[in-house]
């Protein structure tokens, strides 16, 4: 009774109050309200993009909120720079890791407090990085070299540095996503051992089965909207999974029904590593036919960045099989046959799909360079380039004042054009795109979905990777789902079970 | 109060490179005058010294060219990999096997034999032996990563020492009274001059003709299109299907080889013998370094700029004897000129524009 009682007077040791914050015309956080009790583990639940991030930036003072109000232990408080959040003990471990890899864990630490002398203390800090590591269960060697450690020691390392120096409010942000599930279940029981002694956690997640397993209390947020703060145990997964997506049936693009035809690409178990090594992509298989268009959805990271990669012979495949048509591709090989048939519009269009400094005629043989008529022998002939850009400029509207000029004078739209233009310029049989309209305004996006659904209404298989739900429901004859480098099902778009799909994307598995 | 805002140009027009240009020169003039001054020597007058030195006589104009053509050689094959982001800082070393391999044929594998088959083999292996020297760093960054700038540089005092072992040991020339040189080259191996100067035209020819070759190539060709998208922006190379292997091998190659041709020149044009390293580069391979900058990548302009700082070595000369100066003042303004062009790169990129806030 008395505990009880206490409970209700205890202030929340973090509260934002109609929390705004706008990039340019975007509404990351709309009015936002957010409740963190003492001695909890909180989930902020949404999709990528939902503005999870962005309102713990603001709270760990790396975003300055464009209105709203933040309460520390019921104490108005102004949080300017990671400095100051800091000093109200809060700490925020970041999705990539932060750390001077050729420096030791102990001394990456004595990096980070300010009252250390570097050199004189360096012992204490070994003293306290071993103390806490055993403390939390969090083991690692403090003489070990950063650049040594795997993914999952060096987010310990990161913890382990917030909670030394003095976080009480310890922000995670999708800290499971690199992990492997033995280092997953560690890390929930370090987590466990904090809150019990008096600590609070906010963990940023897209998957709902950990929101459920690991957290007191979930906020879902939808495009920058609390949709809802609940407990896990008055809520299941597929409530869970509408909250979060919430798709709702918008008008069908007019497509003609997809007539199926040969079989273009197949991808037939196939296992690829990311970056660093670890099993990205596990035994995926698929087909895509001749005449659709085939959707995979999916939060990013969850394999697809690794998939495209792949099948478009840019990273190395260490098991399974890719053929275009009957043509093994897997691994690079019959790089010039994947050329000629193959179009690619890449993720991020500005790093890979265009040079900048290059003029507008270059980037538009940039995967076709090597053929002809471009190419006689060991020369360009820039006559056939130029009249070829020309030629492009106008089919595909790209504004531009000359074919000489820089990529880097034409607007997003114009260059996600230019790549479209290159790409289709040659009647490829398969297509790749990967996000073809992120980041593009109305019309731009209206006029790319056309285009590509036109290639696929003339025969053309199109494969479709995208977070946008709308997207991949609109343009998709078939719509698979990936989550943790596994496709959980595949659906077909006709008489669609919208609620399988958002539970999918949950990581929930049909 | 006023603020200085950088904004990103939108068009850099010729016009405005060559101002810059001209003005980052003028810059490293001026700070240099103030060392001058600090030496008491009247900087106007030594300016004029080094300037009527080395252009205002056609002797001393020969001699401007002389040291032009080492620097052209070396400048343009660096336009080639600095265009493709590589950082071969190794011309230097690269230059001394071309001198190696062009005193090995003279004075030992084809001794006696006619200039007409002779000088082509010295240019023909010096290349060779020059992108050989080039070849080590480039695979190992294509093949393992390895940052070509440390071992290009490493290479250089290695091919410094190869040669000073040479002259010191095996190939001391035996009527040389001791000294760390070999012996002269028959007549055979050495190159024709101009009448009058140490012009060694053959070289300078080369040096034309591989100017034209490199800028056909980095303009009008696939390797000099790929080179170009792999030092733009690697990421899209991979995307279109780029070999970097190929790329980083044939540029350094080139690069090495011409290098490799400067060092044939200087032995056989003027020297006539293997002697120690500084006196047969005294540091074109370095200075080839800020040619291919001045010229801004451009491999023609190399031509240019190279007579520019064959002048700035000329008058470095004069200048040790007419105003007691150091040799090293063309050193330092070899440096102060990298270092204001280098500074003055975010004025090629951007307009600086004063803002009343």
């Amino acid at each position: 009774m008395m505990e009880a009682q206490l409970k209700l007077i205890e202030k929340p040791v973090v509260e934002m109050k109609g929390i705004v914050k706008k990039f340019g015309d975007i509404v990351a956080n709309d009015h936002v309200n957010f409740t963190l009790n003492k001695g909890e583990i909180h989930a902020l639940l949404g999709e990528n993009g939902a503005g999870k991030t962005t309102l713990m930036n603001i709270l760990y003072g790396l975003y300055k909120p464009d209105e709203g109000a933040i309460y520390i232990n019921g104490s108005r408080v102004e949080i300017k720079s990671p400095k100051d959040a800091i000093k109200y003990g809060i700490g925020m471990v970041h999705q990539h890791p932060r750390l001077v890899t050729t420096l030791t864990i102990a001394e990456n630490i004595a990096l980070s407090l300010r009252e250390v002398n570097y050199l004189s203390s360096l012992s204490r800090v070994k003293d306290l990085v071993s103390s806490f590591s055993r403390k939390y269960g969090l083991r690692v060697d403090p003489d070990a070299k950063i650049w040594q450690l795997s993914y999952s020691e060096q987010q310990k390392v990161e913890i382990l540095r917030e909670l030394i120096k003095g976080a009480t409010i310890l922000i995670l942000d999708e800290p499971t996503a690199m992990l492997t599930s033995s280092e997953r279940d560690e890390l929930f029981k370090a987590l466990r051992e904090m809150v019990k002694e008096g600590k609070s956690i906010i963990f940023i997640t897209h998957k709902l089965e950990e929101a459920l397993s690991i957290s007191d209390r979930i906020t879902v947020l939808r495009k920058g909207k609390v949709v809802a703060s609940l407990s896990p145990r008055e809520v299941d997964e597929k409530t869970l999974a509408k909250l979060m997506i919430g798709y709702e049936v918008k008008c069908e693009l007019d497509k003609p029904k997809a007539v199926r035809g040969r079989r273009t690409l197949l991808v037939d178990k196939i296992r690829v590593l990311n970056d660093r090594g670890v099993l990205a992509v596990k035994d995926i298989s698929f087909e895509v036919f001749e005449g659709e268009v085939f959707g995979i959805a999916g939060v990013a990271g969850n394999g697809q960045k690794e998939l495209v990669e792949a099948i478009t012979g840019l990273r190395k495949v260490e098991g399974g099989i890719i053929k275009l048509f009957d043509v093994d591709i897997t691994n690079g090989k019959n790089r010039d046959f994947v050329d000629l048939n193959l179009a690619h519009i890449p993720e991020n269009r500005i790093q890979m799909g265009v040079v900048l400094d290059l003029s507008v005629e270059e980037n538009l043989i940039l995967r076709r360079y090597k053929f002809p008529p471009f190419s006689k022998g060991i020369a360009l002939d820039y006559r056939a380039i130029s009249s070829h850009a020309k030629k492009l400029i106008e089919d595909y509207d790209i504004v531009t004042k000359s074919e000489k000029d820089p990529a880097k004078f034409l607007s997003g739209g114009n260059i996600q054009r230019l790549i479209l233009a290159r790409e289709l310029s040659w009647n490829p049989r398969l297509i790749i795109a990967y996000h073809p309209t992120y980041g593009l305004d109305v019309a731009a996006t209206s006029y790319i979905r056309s285009m590509l659904l036109s290639r696929r209404n003339e025969g053309a298989a199109i494969l479709l990777i995208s977070e946008d739900l709308d997207e991949i429901v609109q343009m998709s004859d078939r719509i698979a789902v990936m989550y943790e480098g596994e496709i959980l099902g595949i659906m077909n778009s006709e008489n669609l079970d919208i609620n399988k799909l958002e539970l999918m994307i949950g990581g929930v598995r049909p | 109060m006023i603020l200085i805002k950088l904004e990103k140009r939108q068009e850099a027009s010729a016009k405005s490179n060559a101002i810059i240009l001209v003005l980052s020169v003028l810059l490293a003039l001026a700070i240099a005058s103030l060392i001058f001054a600090a030496q008491g020597v009247d900087p106007i007058s030594s300016y004029k010294e080094i300037f009527l030195s080395a252009f205002a006589s056609s002797r001393g104009l020969a001699f401007t060219i002389t040291k032009a053509i080492p620097l052209a050689l070396c400048g343009i094959g660096l336009t080639l990999v600095f265009k493709a982001n590589i950082w071969n800082i190794g011309a230097e070393g690269q230059l001394l096997l071309g001198s190696i391999t062009a005193t090995w044929l003279a004075l030992f594998a084809l001794r006696g034999y006619p200039s007409l088959v002779l000088i082509p083999l010295m240019f023909i292996l010096g290349f060779m032996a020059g992108a050989a020297w080039a070849f080590i760093p480039a695979i190992l960054k294509a093949k393992l990563n390895v940052n070509e700038i440390i071992v290009t540089l490493m290479l250089n005092y290695v091919a410094f020492k190869l040669v000073e072992y040479l002259i010191y040991g095996p190939w001391r020339g035996a009527r040389e009274w001791g000294f760390p040189i070999t012996e002269e080259f028959p007549k055979s191996a050495w190159l024709p001059q101009i009448p009058g100067t140490q012009i060694h035209y053959p070289t300078l020819a080369l040096a034309l003709v591989s100017a034209a070759l490199v800028y056909l190539l980095m303009s009008r060709t696939k390797i000099g299109f790929e080179a170009k998208v792999y030092g733009l922006n690697p990421d899209a190379a991979r995307y279109a299907g780029i070999n970097h292997l190929k790329v980083i091998l044939i540029t350094m190659l080139i690069s090495g080889g011409l290098a490799g041709l400067a060092g044939v020149g200087e032995v056989a044009g003027i020297h006539h013998r293997l002697r120690y390293p500084w006196s047969i580069s005294c540091g074109y391979g370095y200075a080839a370094i800020i040619v291919a900058w001045l010229a801004r990548l451009n491999p023609l302009a190399a031509i240019p700029v190279s007579i520019f700082l064959g002048g700035l070595f000329v008058g470095g000369y004069s200048i040790q004897t007419s105003l007691n100066l150091p040799f090293s003042v063309v050193n330092m303004f070899n440096g102060l000129i990298l270092s204001t062009l280098v500074a003055s790169e975010i004025l090629f990129q951007y307009r600086i524009k004063l803002v009343k806030s």
